[in-house]
């Protein structure tokens, strides 16, 4: 801190991202756009829930019978967490309405909820399969030994323990997710970062930037706290039971 | 008598591990067996194969007539007739003690809510659970987390109860209301197979005891003959530590 602020540059710096009457001005047009970004994130997010934990029980399905379902499971995990996401943004959303698809959208906000669907629900799919594992095998025997099905088995006993368990792990994707709305600007649709890009190159100046940093971190710091609150009341509860 | 269970050279492996080599046993309507032997002996096992948890790798089970183990048959509707009670409880610890109990009537039984719940209850309070209906289970003390696994063994109206060593896992002073359940249970005529390491229990409930060794029944007869005056050397030997250590 007090290396940048005594730096030679600073007082250039401070005019050109941290001046204040731009501040004030950009901020009303970044936070509406911002509006954008929040809705890109919740509907991905839905997707990416329901998609993601779909994807973790194909993955926990015994038996050679579902093994190509495992393996078609396991390669999708590890392509979509493979690819940077800013190539895959740019691949779907200036490939994909170049192919002129019938009935599908081309607008880049279709394109931006895609790719992040695409690549969340891997990450995603990951952390449940984390939480499903970590239910002891004796519950699912048990739920079976009642005469409940494998299906029914799943979905009574052993997903409703493992997402509780997984919820912490699941609010850092999303804090991720969040952030990574902002990429859908590289295609086009005018969120929080493409309308800061816009005032920048009105104003000739950089604090619009800023203030598109400060919006984000007003949504993912309160987040994170509560993310770290969790993680600790559940740590306290597994020491209570102990 | 009608016959409830039959095991027929029932034959069981872990990896290359023998646990059950070739068990024979019948057991008849109403009749309670309990089965002893060291630990290891294959009583678990045993209890599992017939829950079908554990598929058998030679032989025939077959309960009130229908063999279980034949190709084809759906092991869920089998289970449902059997219920099966384990050491560590195993109940759901995300649920109340009413959603434990009703959820495999609900679910696999299609009893409606109202239905399945009215029944619990009534086997709760049967058991003196009344008022833990809506508990959670990590608030009750272990015996009455046992007490709790029975009753929602029970709720699905099983022809046949499986125990296994229900009480091992339980501070002493807990032990005697879970014994009360199944001496209640077996008053009424459940038919039971019961493995336990508490001998005095054996002999004061059981039809018939089975002694287990190395996944073969040894020796088994009425109580009172298998433990006054045992024929096997393995049998004796099994007992007399038991005596030494104070637990018979
Ligand atoms: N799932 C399993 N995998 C491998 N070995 C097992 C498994 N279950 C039991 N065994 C082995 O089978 C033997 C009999 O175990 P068990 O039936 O639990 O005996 P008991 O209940 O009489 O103590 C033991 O040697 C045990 O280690
Ligand atoms: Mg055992």
């Amino acid at each position: 801190m007090l290396i940048v602020v005594s730096s030679p540059g600073w007082p250039e710096v401070r005019e050109s991202f941290f001046y204040g009457p731009e501040f004030r001005e950009s901020l009303p047009d970044i936070a509406s756009a911002f509006t954008r970004n929040v809705r890109l994130f919740l509907i991905a997010e839905v997707f990416i829930l329901v998609f993601g934990l779909l994807l973790a029980i194909l993955r926990s399905l015994p038996g050679p019978v579902f093994f190509p379902l495992r393996l078609l499971s396991a390669a999708y995990t590890d392509v979509f967490r493979g690819i940077p996401t800013i190539l895959l943004i740019f691949l779907l959303g200036f490939g994909a309405p170049a192919l002129d698809l019938q009935g599908v959208p081309n607008s880049p906000f279709f394109w931006g909820v895609v790719t992040l669907v695409l690549v969340y629900s891997a990450y995603v799919a990951e952390v449940y399969r984390a939480g499903i594992e970590s239910v002891h095998p004796s519950q699912e025997a048990a739920a079976r030994s009642l005469g409940l099905n494998r299906a029914q088995a799943l979905r009574y006993v052993v997903v409703p323990q493992a997402v509780r368990r997984v919820v912490p792990p699941l609010l850092n994707d999303f804090i991720g997710l969040q952030k990574d709305t902002a990429l859908v600007a590289l295609i086009g649709p005018v969120e929080a970062f493409r309308q800061s890009q816009i005032e920048v190159a009105g104003a000739f100046n950089y604090t619009p930037y800023v203030a598109t940093a400060a919006i984000f971190l007003a949504l993912t710091i309160p987040m994170t706290r509560f993310t770290d609150w969790l993680i600790a009341r559940n740590r306290r509860r597994e020491l209570a039971r102990a | 008598m009608k016959q409830a269970l039959r095991l027929e050279n029932v034959h069981k492996s872990f990896g290359r591990v023998e646990v059950l080599r070739g068990i024979d046993l019948d057991v008849a309507e109403h009749e309670v067996v309990c089965l002893i032997g060291a630990s290891g002996s294959g009583k678990s096992t045993l209890l599992r194969c017939v829950n079908l948890i554990e598929p058998i790798d030679e032989g025939r089970i077959v309960v009130a007539g229908e063999e279980i183990t034949a190709r084809g048959v759906d092991v869920n509707r089998v289970r449902r007739r059997i219920g099966i009670v384990f050491q560590a409880f195993n109940l759901f610890p995300h649920m109340s003690v009413l959603a434990n109990v009703t959820l495999a009537p609900r679910k696999a039984l299609r009893l409606p809510r109202a239905r399945a719940e009215e029944e619990a209850d009534a086997l709760l309070a049967r058991f003196g659970l009344a008022d833990k209906r809506d508990e959670y289970p990590d608030r009750l003390s272990g015996g009455q987390q046992q007490r709790v696994a029975i009753v929602r063994a029970l709720a699905m109206r099983p022809a046949l109860l499986l125990l296994d060593e229900v009480t091992s896992a339980l501070d002493p002073e807990l032990v005697g209301e879970v014994l009360n359940v199944i001496r209640e249970l077996a008053a009424e005529g459940m038919t039971m197979v019961i493995a336990t390491h508490e001998m005095t229990f054996a002999r004061e409930i059981a039809d018939r005891v089975c002694f287990l060794d190395a996944g073969v029944i040894l020796e088994q007869g009425p109580p009172q003959e298998l433990f006054a005056s045992p024929r096997e050397p393995r049998t004796r030997q099994f007992l007399q530590r038991i005596i030494d250590a104070g637990r018979l």
